[in-house]
């Protein structure tokens, strides 16, 4: 469905996209993740003919984006960063708009336009002004004007960005389910959404693709390593030792007492392998007749695991400077 | 021809949208009206028509149009929502003429707003039509033209003011060249002439006396062209972001 080859784009002396090459299988749901500036949107702009790319190819449902970038923008539906609207317009005139443009019939367009309000939840909002409405409404109305034409492709950059929660989780459920039928390219820097929504990942830093596999591959690489929290009553010197015995443990630290339960001290843990990890620190306790008060795992941020496996892959501009 | 239309409806309804438009209107109308009736006291004067009206039309222009076209890109390109427009099926020259056509058509609205003035004309006295229409039409066209500017001006930036500006100056610069020729001594006459003809107010000078000459034409809308193709360049290289 997509196909791109040594993409390459340069902002006069930065390579925003340095020589990127992968593919979209049809009803393939591609996350890109990735921090800010990594070249995901630079990307996008290009597979939407926004932007020339400098150098490389790519191809969009069979066509050039060069070269047939009339056709390429006909089977594509697109959502910038930010959902850029245009603000004094109403949500309805604004969609009968984009409707007219993408050459509906005439006598469909009302009945379209209301059922992507229905499917994007914009019933009470069709006659405000869009510059009234709420980012998350925004980001509803671009979601709305993006599949309007029911095209074969979507793009979508940072689709739940400045959603509240119960919001990403609503407009998650309706990616995924497009997705059955349709080809999805998303962008985002959140580590659960590509979990949530995504059949395969591609991360993408420096302008190069750092690593790319299913979310469950990504979670198996991301379990490298992970820390826990505990708090033990019992000998300190003995249960240090105890824990670094631990299979895969590399590493305990002494935090001290514990502040809210004095008799208990806490200590952090370093263990690889495996999502047992927790399992195993309390087997070590019960079989001593220790008493745990406390059992934490600690959240792996993503800039962690996006370190780890950008520098798995080997890219040395990676490291933090 | 669809696509250049749906774009227009759309430019051409959010110019009313926008209370900029409707500031323009009236400044343009009170200043003219003002202008007409009162600086130059149009009662005072035997004749009835509207030369002096004409008259100031490509100096009040080089302010009242650059304000009519500055947003015309650099608002799309400020607020992003140009990523979505230039990545809709069509062309660029199809959003480009839509655009302009929009304005142009605008600007026709203002030019039909002033024709109070001349029924005023008409009740005191008997004034000849002809040399009006000729200027109507005149001041459309070189109006096309300073908006044809100033919507090449708007897209080389996201900021409305720079827009304005740079349009101002563009045009400002046109304008000025067509007199340069009659001030200075040192020029030779081809090189007069020919910067005589490249002068905005020039053309318009002569047409809105009643005489339309078809190099007059040919001359605003090769402005007009060149203007409007230089615009399409800029979207070609499509670093906008």
């Amino acid at each position: 469905m997509i196909t791109v080859e040594n993409l390459t784009k340069r902002y006069g002396s930065t390579l925003a996209v340095d020589g990127i090459s992968f593919e979209v299988h049809p009803r393939e749901v591609v996350g890109f993740l990735g921090p800010n500036g990594a070249g995901k949107t630079t990307t996008m702009k290009m597979l939407t003919c926004f932007l020339r790319p400098d150098g490389g190819r790519a191809t969009v449902g069979g066509f050039d984006v060069v070269d047939q970038s009339i056709e390429v923008r006909r089977h594509i539906g697109y959502l910038p960063e930010n959902a850029p609207l245009y603000h004094e317009m109403e949500v309805r005139d604004y969609l009968l708009f984009m409707a007219k443009v993408r050459e509906i019939a005439p006598a469909d367009r009302k009945k379209r336009v209301k059922e992507m309000a229905d499917i994007c939840g914009l019933g009470p909002m069709m006659l405000k002004q869009i510059g009234e409405l709420s980012k998350g409404y925004r980001q509803r109305v671009g979601l709305a004007q993006s599949m309007l034409h029911r095209p074969d492709i979507l793009i979508l950059d940072e689709p739940t960005s400045g959603l509240d929660p119960n919001q990403i989780v609503e407009i998650r459920n309706l990616i995924k389910e497009i997705g059955r039928e349709k080809t999805v390219i998303l962008s985002t820097h959140i580590l659960p959404e590509v979990q949530a929504t995504c059949s395969r990942v591609l991360i993408i830093s420096n302008g190069r693709i750092a690593g790319q596999g299913t979310p469950e591959e990504l979670a198996q690489m991301a379990v490298g390593e992970e820390r826990f929290m505990v708090a033990i009553r019992g000998p300190r010197d003995t249960v240090q030792a105890a824990l670094s015995r631990i299979d895969g443990c590399s590493g305990v630290q002494d935090q001290g007492i514990d502040p809210q339960a004095r008799e208990f001290h806490q200590f952090k843990l370093f263990l690889k392998g495996g999502l047992n990890a927790g399992e195993r620190i309390f087997q070590t306790v019960a079989q001593n007749g220790w008493t745990l008060s406390e059992l934490r795992r600690e959240v792996v941020s993503l800039e962690d695991i996006f370190k780890r496996l950008t520098r798995q892959t080997g890219t040395p501009e990676d490291r933090p400077s | 021809m669809k696509r250049i239309l749906t774009i227009f409806e759309k430019e051409f309804s959010s110019y009313f949208n926008s209370p900029i438009a409707y500031v323009l209107l009236v400044v343009f109308l009170v200043f003219q009206g003002w202008w007409f009736f009162w600086f130059r006291p149009f009662f005072v004067f035997e004749a009835a028509e509207m030369r002096e009206f004409f008259g100031i039309l490509p100096f009040v222009f080089l302010f009242i149009i650059p304000a009519m076209s500055m947003r015309l890109w650099a608002e799309e390109r400020r607020t992003g929502t140009i990523e979505l427009l230039l990545t809709l099926p069509f062309r660029d020259h199809e959003v480009i003429l839509g655009k302009f056509l929009a304005s142009v058509a605008f600007l026709a609205v203002a030019l039909v707003l002033s024709l109070p003035v001349y029924f005023v004309i008409s009740y005191v006295g008997d004034p000849d039509p002809g040399p009006v229409i000729a200027s109507y039409l005149a001041a459309l066209l070189m109006g096309a033209a300073y908006l044809a500017i100033g919507l090449f001006a708007s897209a080389l930036t996201k900021n409305q003011i720079v827009a304005f500006i740079i349009a101002l100056v563009i045009s400002m610069g046109l304008y000025l060249v067509g007199y340069a020729a009659q001030v200075s001594g040192l020029l030779t006459e081809t090189l007069s002439n020919v910067l005589s003809y490249a002068g905005l107010g020039v053309h318009y000078e002569s047409m809105s006396r009643g005489v339309v000459d078809s190099r007059d034409i040919i001359y605003y809308l090769s402005v007009i062209g060149i203007f409007l193709f230089l615009n399409a360049r800029v979207l070609a290289g499509r670093n906008l972001t």
